[in-house]
């Protein structure tokens, strides 16, 4: 069996384009990403540069993956709402997204879900500050983080939107 | 459905490709090799592209045959003359690109910035 190591690390949500620079930093380093958890990453031995990995917000759909995979790429497993792929670098540049249009889709999704949940913990949070107990304190917290969180992924949107004026 | 509104590129391609039917990663080789290497399309942006376009019946998905796992799709008449649409559209824009910049009666008038007063040039 290939030697594996496991890393420990934590992104933002925003920052998910970093997560996938530093997963493809690893396998530059000859570290494939072979299974993904909570904040953390399972690799195992490959050739350096072997892969490309690519990250992107898509809810369940079997049909989905499996159209990826009849384009070469493998899936590497799902953490919440976010697929994990890798494709052979020698098939050539592997990319998930390839126009502004299914960009700009694609940070609206994420915006949808961090709306969705950012919501549910204001409305927890106010229920449970005003009548239960005092640890709705946690949820608004929550809320509060998850409305940063959208605000940058809007800001991406919107400098991907002022492009679209010009550019397909 | 509004057929006045340009097609992007991926759409465009995707289409063209669909003349004869194929499956996803089939788009994405023909796409690739009609325009020379220039246009790839990523997977992602095709499966969006794909449902949108079965949405709106420009094209179909062609019933799975058994021991068949890729879904092909076709070319709807629909699909033809919204292509045909752009096509003229395109032809519009490349005869007006050429009369303007290649046309010998269209001589460029140009402006002398400096002259003007209040300009700071």
């Amino acid at each position: 069996m290939n030697e594996r190591r496991t890393v420990w690390k934590v992104f933002p949500v925003w920052d998910f384009e970093k997560e996938e620079q530093w997963l493809n930093e690893m396998a530059l380093e000859g570290w494939a990403l072979v299974a993904v958890g909570f904040c953390r990453y399972t690799f195992e031995r490959c050739r350096p540069g072997q892969y490309i990995i690519r990250v992107e917000m898509h809810g369940a759909d079997d049909g989905y993956i499996r159209f990826m995979e009849q384009t070469g790429a493998v899936y590497i497993g799902r953490m919440i709402q976010w697929i994990y792929f890798r494709r052979s670098a020698e098939l050539g540049p592997f990319d998930i997204f390839s126009d502004v249009d299914s960009k700009i889709t694609h940070l609206q999704r994420i915006g949808w879900s961090l709306s969705m949940i950012g919501f549910a913990n204001l409305l927890i949070g106010c229920v449970n500050t005003f009548s239960v107990s005092r640890a709705g304190i946690l949820n608004l917290l929550c809320a509060t983080l998850l409305m940063y969180a959208l605000g940058r992924i809007h800001g991406k949107k919107e400098s991907l939107q002022r492009e679209r004026l010009l550019h397909d | 459905m509004n057929n006045d509104l340009a097609l992007t590129e991926s759409t465009y391609y995707i289409l063209l490709s669909l003349y004869s039917p194929q499956h996803g990663y089939g788009i994405m080789q023909r796409t690739q090799e009609l325009s020379g290497g220039r246009v790839r399309l990523a997977a992602g942006t095709l499966y969006g592209a794909l449902n949108a376009m079965c949405d709106k019946a420009w094209i179909v998905q062609l019933p799975v045959e058994d021991g068949e796992r890729k879904k092909m799709y076709r070319l709807t008449e629909r699909g033809l003359s919204v292509l045909r649409a752009e096509l003229a559209r395109l032809r519009e824009l490349v005869k007006n690109g050429e009369m303007i910049l290649e046309g010998q009666s269209n001589e460029r008038e140009t402006y002398c910035l400096e002259g003007v007063p209040g300009l700071g040039l």
